[in-house]
């Protein structure tokens, strides 16, 4: 039998030029998503209160003013322009910045512009750059619990399938995923700050104090990860039983390997995939505001910011976080696809 | 139940301490039970071969019927990672060049897996990695076994890779699963568990996922590579044509047991069970005159919680009813040597199994 030469050359799919090449097609996605998402953004803003014939102008006045200042309002925020025009100015005022002005008063507005809130007059940016490192830090701070407990919980579950610590394990997921967070939240708070006095439940900024900052956002982050930990220690003990049936699990003790290497290198890996998907989701949702925590724990974090708004009907600060809460999903779903591709060389060619 | 509970009994008990034997690989009275929630699965329930280095064994047999449950046996792959499901019962004894596998340490049976033993899965698709390239595997599988840097175990990768003739090997190394066709995916596992050089070579169903055009290279790939290594083969499959092709010797496993054994050319031209003669009447020929249809095994194969009380293949058997006193159904017929190496369960005699075979089955091949 002698050997069959092919004519091409083997395909290339699994070089960092594969990924790199991958990558650049996700951008690319990832900036026209931006773009549809602003639009659409808009549309919900602008578009539909105006057809449910709302008057954006009058609900940032008041309704008692006088008919004279909102349309002195509608002038300056461009609401009587063509929608095309109205569009143009929305988009150029996050990229680049918009000038607002009626007759002789002009407020130039800094690029990313959304706008000033209906309520406070301020710009609202720097409201979401102030709001933002809370939330992230709290996201991100309960996403490492979360990960941590969660996928080793699942795992270990999986590995000891029926055992006291399987089904242990199991009713407490159960009891995390079913306990909204404003039910263990206020149950930890109660025990550990009024209770027992351990922490001192106030929100410190992280550049004050590290130690303050930790006691403060503990209770956040173990509410929020008993939540997620309690989903993912369930996908996690489901994905690693199917992995463990393999058939490419079995060749990996065929060889000779040690059943710690086959868990942890073979099995893994594979478990890997799914956990990371929901990872991407998940952060991404929550840098937008965790809105229950924040609310729980008095975080000012955008959660409390975009509740606020809501409650007072604060249309720019709501459009802001949306806005900032798409563009956390879509970054996060980003990072993820290039994760998924590094993991997955069959991604590579998607 | 009586029946069940017996062997179940038997199933705990200590292997018994028979001497060495002399065969490279000898298994004796190998039975491998699952217990289930309906019952007390017998999936190789006593069997026993021998078999010598440079030898081929095919095992036949359709599904269930224990083929690939006893060579998973062999690689002690039912108790390696089993996680909280219910242990498989397996007894019995398991010869590999003076070690016993079943009362032997674990980890010492690991070490043996993949260097002194190692298997072909018959989805090569499935039985890979398909988040590591083929290289990357061939090397862990390598490095298990010799302690030597990435560099070299890679080099001996490209060229295990070359010799099972994959073109352009150096290229292909690092190439993932899903980049090569079905038959470069088998020379690649073949490759995979050849490159510690290992004394049994255990094929299940290697070709059933490919291609007829690539099953033929696939079987002449592992019969050079025999020559080459002079390793002890087993080569398991339902298909007849298969062992013709490859096989010294050949079992024929029905309800988890050897109901004939015997070398190739015997079971092939004499054979002396009435399931055998069933195999090779299912079975296509070209080589012979075209004859009107196939003559399939009627009925479906046992179950494997209630075999069939005595003979596990009458129900099936259009002869079940020549024997005197019923006792197709209540004797489990025993291997009695029907020619020279050459064994048999049936109850018929083997007067009436020759005038059966020379007279009603033969022809019709």
């Amino acid at each position: 039998m002698g050997h069959r030469k092919t004519s091409g050359g083997p395909r290339s799919c699994g070089g960092p030029l594969a990924v790199l090449a991958y990558l650049i097609r996700r951008l690319f996605a990832a900036a026209v998503m931006l773009v549809v998402i602003i639009l659409v953004v808009f549309c919900i803003f602008f578009l539909v209160p105006k057809w449910a014939g709302v008057d954006i102008a009058s609900s940032f006045v008041g309704k008692q003013a006088d008919p004279a200042s909102v349309a002195a309002v509608r002038e300056k925020l461009g609401l009587s322009d063509p929608i095309f025009v109205q569009v143009w100015h929305f988009f150029k005022g996050i990229f680049v910045g918009r000038t607002y002005s009626a007759g002789g008063d002009i407020t130039h507005c800094a690029a990313p512009c959304f706008g000033y809130s209906f309520r406070t007059e301020q710009d609202v940016w720097p409201v979401l750059t102030d709001r933002f490192p809370v939330t992230l830090g709290l996201a991100l701070g309960a996403a490492v619990l979360w990960l941590v407990f969660g996928v080793a919980a699942g795992v270990l579950s999986a590995l000891k399938r029926g055992s006291l610590w399987d089904r242990g394990a199991m009713v407490i997921a159960l009891g995390g995923v079913s306990l909204p967070i404003y039910f263990t939240g206020l149950l930890s708070l109660a025990i550990f700050s009024y209770g027992l006095g351990w922490i001192d439940g106030k929100y410190v900024p992280l550049t004050e104090s590290f130690t303050g900052w930790l006691g403060g956002m503990i209770l956040p982050w173990v509410t929020l990860a008993f939540l997620y930990a309690a989903m993912y220690a369930r996908i996690t003990r489901a994905t690693m039983l199917e992995i463990l049936g393999e058939d490419y699990i079995r060749t990996a003790r065929a060889k000779g390997l040690k059943e710690q290497v086959v868990i942890s290198k073979h099995a893994m890996r594979s478990t890997m995939t799914p956990i990371l998907t929901m990872l991407g989701m998940d952060l991404g949702a929550l840098i937008g505001g965790a809105i229950l925590t924040e609310t729980t724990f008095s975080l000012p974090g955008l959660g409390q910011a975009v509740l606020n708004a809501i409650k007072t009907q604060d249309l720019p600060i709501i459009l802001g976080v949306t806005l900032i809460t798409s563009l956390a999903v879509l970054i996060a779903n980003l990072v993820v696809d290039v994760l998924y591709a590094v993991i997955d060389p069959r991604v590579r060619l998607a | 139940m009586t029946e069940l509970s017996k062997s179940g009994a038997a199933v705990g008990e200590p292997t018994s301490t028979s001497p060495a034997p002399t065969s490279f690989l000898e298994v004796r009275d190998l039975k491998v039970h699952f217990p289930t929630d309906d019952g007390l699965v017998k999936s190789v329930d006593g069997l026993s071969f021998k078999l010598e280095k440079g030898k081929t064994l095919g095992i036949v047999g359709e599904s269930g019927s224990g083929k690939s449950v006893t060579s998973l046996g062999i690689m002690g792959l039912h108790t390696a990672g089993q996680y909280g499901k219910r242990k498989a019962q397996i007894s019995g004894e398991i010869w590999l060049d003076g070690t016993e596998l079943l009362s032997a340490d674990p980890d010492e049976v690991r070490k043996l897996r993949g260097r002194e033993m190692s298997m072909i899965f018959q989805d090569p698709l499935s039985a890979l990695h398909p988040y590591y390239t083929i290289g990357q595997q061939i090397v862990e599988a390598y490095r298990i076994h010799h302690d030597v840097d990435k560099k070299t175990a890679k080099r001996r990768a490209v060229e295990m890779l070359d010799r099972v003739g994959i073109p352009q090997p150096d290229k292909r190394v690092d190439n993932y699963p899903h980049e090569f066709s079905g038959g470069m995916r088998q020379r690649a596992m073949i490759a995979m568990s050849l490159v510690n050089n290992p004394e049994l070579l255990i094929a299940d169903e290697p070709t059933t996922a490919l291609d007829v055009t690539v099953q033929a290279q696939i079987l002449d790939l592992i019969r050079d590579l025999q020559k080459e290594f002079g390793s002890a083969v087993i080569i398991i499959t339902h298909d007849l044509g298969v062992v013709a092709e490859l096989a010294d010797d050949i079992l024929v496993m029905y309800g988890g047991r050897c109901v004939e054994r015997g070398p190739a050319e015997k079971v092939f031209y004499e054979p002396r069970h009435p399931y055998t003669w069933g195999l090779l009447g299912s079975m296509p020929r070209l080589d012979r005159e075209q004859q009107e249809r196939l003559i399939p095994v009627k009925g479906s194969p046992p179950s494997l919680i209630n075999i069939p009380s005595g003979c596990a293949f009458n129900p099936r058997c259009p002869y079940a009813d020549i024997p005197k006193d019923n006792v197709t159904r209540t004797v489990r017929p025993e291997l009695t040597e029907v020619g020279s190496q050459h064994w048999a369960a049936c109850h018929l005699t083997p007067e009436q199994r020759e005038r059966i075979w020379t007279e009603e089955i033969a022809p019709k091949l």
